[in-house]
């Protein structure tokens, strides 16, 4: 997230996307705090939940209509006058003037310039800035000409009325201008409002535009780097951040860099021109990249052979390896062997039939894992007989955090430190030490070879501290963190690192090899104290006080302790605060510079987001957004589905696209899988004609594997169930309890019905729809004596569709049946 | 923790008395002091991180006998407070849980049951998999869309999934075997 949860605490409005009283309910005290602050809540969820309990207003949306409700509220913001005018014009690409050839997806009904229906992908050319005679983009900002960003805006937006949102999203007009009229009209210098999220909007096959188009609504209203403000993403899982910057991804290494690809990094010249934009922080990007090559390969890492970089494997296509890819691959054949450490894709993927029919094709198996998963017994799934499962499976018993120090990030980018507790019993060991060992037993088994492709491999280190049991998990986040692989002078010839010295910060990272760093967003999180020894900042445990209510004492957030990101926003052009009461960030003229005989530093509440002493009037001293080429906030942002966010209907829908002809994402992925393990319901299917969702509960985590073997957990639901209106219930006859069929062309499972007000039927176009939503947690292991504590798998029901830019599954809209009864 | 019932019944009447009169102004200390001490009696507390979702509850662990007795959540911390949620509460039974595997297990091709197995035997065995797959099926150069070979250094026959759970430090780790060991499909479950 963009900000911090202590943070929401300043909002003087809160649009909760997500259902976060019940699935982050201890960040959800601090919407509690600002509403006792004066703040309003308004929460948008297909159900009525706890979160909407708590609400100022419950706006009910269909599911996979989030772009028709963010684009109505741009469209508001726009033709109500209520954006932040100030912010937009000078922290915004709102000004700057696009190719006139480009034309918005308005003009193109639902298509934006340059759509190849024979590729089925875009032609980008046009969407781009027009430059003057120095390469700069051209600006006007009156924001008037009709090739602005702004006025390309309010023309694709401009479909996007209040009654267009009733008739797409199912929200009565008066409760979507009720709720509109509330957010946007917290704007401005005095009031900020924050959007909270999760994978309610992610998994969508235009997932990333649903972000974008959050995001745009938060830039319009000037939200974004100011107290009270921000983009509050919700991380499901204790390290999703961490695993993301540490880069378990298939398209990047770590420190958000991309995993090499075959056709335009050939070598690491190509890899830096492609890659290092010409302007923002990113400039730094070769600095970051041969720094962690460096940590990578070590020693054999050189200026000669390029620091290793032909070692690193290079990607056939951009459209390849994903979570989505692996499993299509493994049921074609193409994957042999599989490691599913501290994951369970039997239960937890979309579309998890085919998955399990995938691993039980593999040649072998490797499982790490707390309890005994589904994943890890694949071969007993039911309806399998285990002698006709020739895969081979190894299961590693792992340890939880409270058997072993590491550190974890958090949501709001906060690594903290966890000390080991107690030992692991018995064989159980941590993920760290199997991870070394066996790269260590891998490297005797390549030991001598002379081969120039094992040579980056057995140049990389897996020995960290004394123990060669045990790695010495510090030793690893300093190399993580960074080091100096050489002494290290300043221009005078003054020593300013030693050999082996933590970096203090990635401003000291080069290019030319003296420096290791694992993940350069991670430097600063141990440094060297003033005795010489290791300071963990990960393990810093100072609480939160007046003076410093973001308590940044306590742990280390990346960027270099910075709490809320983009903060220069949060004061005007001159370096003012936009307010004293939504202050952060401001330039004392006063305070003494870095430079002897000057004066001037950006002071405040937070680590300013940008060089401190970069005065407001300076080149760029007015630009808020640094990791971006042009430093603006960008309403027109290029991905591979459109630069604005546009509304089309999920890939399974009961309706048809009442914005434009376009019925779906007209570049989203649909894989072909053989044998019927991918069929898909047609639009308006009389078959599958409800609207499926899932999600999470309080008391269950995921795929189970942390709920379900814990009787304190698994015994608080009675069992596996999905959630009806007492509208459907009435119509296919059903009372509370009963068991139903939920259906798709993918699969079926069986689970009780809980008949409930909290779902009630939308209006599409003056059509009834029905809604079902139902949780993910079940599979078939768990505790024999609480049979509640098993059920059938939600995800057989969803499909493997991706969005096309991360492959990210659409499995919070879909299409299904309801049965009354096990058929 | 062990506490006999009858602890428990003393403990909940001191404490619901405690509560009554509270509001008269009688100080809690006394009451809350009782009721820590019988937790944490001669144990060791850890500072630890909520292992659920990713809002990172700041919580304490004690020991006694490098056994984990009680997880609470830590006050201390700024952004929770000391609060844990449900699952949060339940973290102990991820350690202290008789369904959990602590011995290494085999299941062979075709079997029907698992096999304990010396670590060593299953780090030699995997070992010689991930070898066997590189060697059969790694992939040092092929053509790029023009025509003109490329070294790729790839090896396609491996999967590796996970995890969110895991800590920074072996995420980093994972990453570093998988990417210099040439694992293209290498992924997490942060779209999951």
């Amino acid at each position: 997230m963009t900000t911090n949860l202590i943070d929401i605490q300043n909002a003087d409005v809160i649009m909760a996307t997500s259902n976060m009283a019940e699935n982050h309910p201890v960040g959800f005290q601090w919407v509690m705090k600002a509403k006792e602050r004066g703040a309003k809540l308004i929460h948008v969820d297909p159900r009525f939940t706890r979160t909407s309990a708590a609400a100022d207003i419950h706006v009910p949306i269909r599911s996979g209509t989030n772009i028709a409700f963010f684009g109505g509220l741009i469209n508001y913001a726009i033709q109500n006058n209520l954006y932040f005018k100030d912010y937009v014009v000078h922290y915004t690409n709102a000004p700057f003037l696009i190719d006139p050839a480009f034309k918005t997806a308005t003009d193109g009904n639902g298509l934006f310039t340059g759509f190849d229906p024979a590729k089925g992908t875009y032609d980008r050319t046009s969407w781009k800035y027009q430059l003057d005679g120095e390469g700069n983009p051209k600006r006007d900002p009156t924001l008037r000409d009709p090739s602005s960003v702004f006025q390309l805006m309010k023309r694709h937006y401009s479909r996007y009325t209040p009654h267009m949102v009733e008739r797409v999203c199912g929200i009565p007009k008066a409760k979507f201008e009720e709720a509109a009229q509330l957010f946007c009209s917290n704007s401005g210098r005095e009031k900020t409002g924050t959007i909270t999220y999760a994978l309610n909007l992610t998994q969508h096959t235009n997932g990333v535009e649903n972000i974008r188009a959050l995001c745009m609504l938060q830039l319009l209203l000037g939200n974004i780097g100011r107290p009270g403000g921000g983009v509050t993403a919700l991380r499901g899982h204790a390290n999703v951040q961490g695993a993301t910057d540490l880069e378990l991804l298939y398209h990047e290494l770590p420190g958000y860099m991309a995993q090499p690809l075959r056709d335009i990094h050939p070598d690491l010249t190509a890899y830096m021109e492609k890659e290092t934009p010409k302007g923002g922080f990113w400039v730094n990007k070769p600095k970051f990249f041969v720094s962690l090559l460096k940590a990578f390969y070590g020693d054999a890492a050189t200026k000669d052979n390029e620091f290793g970089y032909q070692w690193l494997p290079k990607r056939a296509s951009a459209d390849a390896y994903s979570h989505q890819h692996i499993f299509v691959d493994m049921y074609n054949g193409l994957i042999k062997g599989f490691l599913a450490l501290g994951q369970n894709p039997a239960v937890g993927g979309p579309n998890a039939k085919l998955a399990r029919t995938a691993m039980q094709r593999l040649d072998w198996l490797v499982v790490k894992d707390i309890f005994l998963t589904e994943t890890a017994e694949v071969w007993k799934a039911p309806g399998t007989d285990p002698k006709n499962v020739k895969t081979e499976v190894f299961f590693m018993p792992a340890a939880p955090a409270a058997e072993k120090d590491g550190s974890l990030t958090n949501t709001m980018r906060l690594i903290q430190w966890h000390e080991k507790a107690a030992s692991p019993p018995g064989d159980v060991t941590s993920d760290a030490e199997f991870v070394c060992t066996l790269a260590q037993r891998l490297q005797k088994l390549y030991a001598g070879s002379t081969k120039e492709r094992d040579k980056g491999f057995l140049a990389a280190s897996f020995k960290y501290g004394d123990n060669p049991k045990e790695p010495d998990m510090v030793e690893v986040l300093k190399e993580v963190n960074g080091y100096a692989t050489a002494d290290i002078t300043d221009k005078d010839g003054k020593l300013t690192y030693r050999k082996g010295q933590p970096l203090n910060t990635f401003a000291h990272m080069t290019d030319d090899g003296t420096t290791a760093g694992g993940c350069w967003i991670y430097t600063g999180v141990t440094v060297e104290g003033p005795d010489g020894k290791l300071v963990n900042k990960a393990n810093s445990r100072k609480p939160a006080d007046e003076k410093d209510y973001l308590g940044h004492g306590w742990g280390f957030a990346w960027p270099a302790n910075r709490r809320i990101l983009y903060n220069r926003a949060a004061a005007d052009l001159a370096g003012k605060p936009w307010s004293e009461k939504k202050k952060l960030i401001w330039w004392d003229p006063e305070a003494p510079s870095n430079v002897p005989d000057k004066k001037g530093k950006w002071v405040g509440l937070d680590v300013p987001d940008f060089n401190a002493f970069l005065a407001p009037d300076a080149k760029n001293g007015d630009k808020p957004f640094i990791m971006r080429t042009d430093l603006v906030g960008g309403f027109f942002g290029p991905l591979n589905d459109g630069p604005f966010p546009e509304h089309y209907e999920p890939i399974e829908s009961p309706v048809k696209n009442l914005l434009s002809k376009q019925q779906s994402n007209p570049v989203a992925k649909i894989w072909k899988v053989p044998d019927q393990k991918n069929e898909l319901a047609g639009v308006g299917s009389p078959d599958y004609p409800y609207v499926i969702t899932t999600y999470r509960l309080t008391e269950h985590h995921l795929s189970g594997v942390m709920s379900r073997y814990l009787p304190m957990l698994a015994e608080l639901h009675y069992s596996h169930f999905t959630e009806i209106s007492h509208e459907l219930a009435a119509e296919l006859g059903l009372k509370n309890g009963e068991m139903v069929t939920v259906s798709t062309p993918r699969g079926k499972i069986h689970v009780r019905a809980m008949v409930t007000h909290r779902l009630k039927p939308f209006i599409i176009d003056g059509k009834k729809v029905h809604q079902i939503g139902v949780p993910w947690h079940w599979g078939y292991n768990g505790i024999a004596e609480l049979p509640g504590s098993k059920g059938d798998i939600t995800n057989d029901l969803s499909a493997t569709v991706g969005d096309p830019n991360v492959y990210i599954q659409e499995t919070k809209a879909f299409t299904c049946n309801v049965k009354k009864g096990v058929v | 923790m062990s506490l006999s019932r009858r602890d428990f019944l003393k403990l909940g009447s001191a404490t619901a008395a405690g509560v009554a009169v509270a509001g008269k102004g009688v100080d809690l200390a006394p009451v809350e002091a009782a009721a820590t001490s019988l937790k944490i009696k001669e144990a060791k507390a850890f500072r630890s991180v909520c292992p659920y979702c990713a809002v990172g509850c700041g919580q304490l662990i004690y020991t006694k006998d490098d056994k984990i007795i009680d997880i609470e959540g830590d006050p201390d911390t700024p952004h929770t407070l000391g609060r844990l949620c449900p699952k949060g509460a339940a973290t102990i039974q991820l350690s202290n849980n008789p369904l959990r595997p602590t011995k290494a297990l085999y299941r062979a091709p075709g079997s029907d049951k698992w096999e304990e197995k010396p670590l060593d035997w299953m780090y030699d065995q995997i070992a010689m998999r991930y070898h066997a797959a590189r060697e059969q099926y790694f992939i040092e150069k092929e053509k790029d869309k023009e025509g003109r070979v490329v070294t790729v250094n790839r090896l396609e026959a491996i999967a590796s999934l996970g995890s969110a759970c895991a800590d920074n430090e072996e995420c980093y780790l994972l990453s570093k075997l998988n990417r210099t060991f040439g694992i293209v499909y290498h992924e997490h479950q942060a779209r999951v």
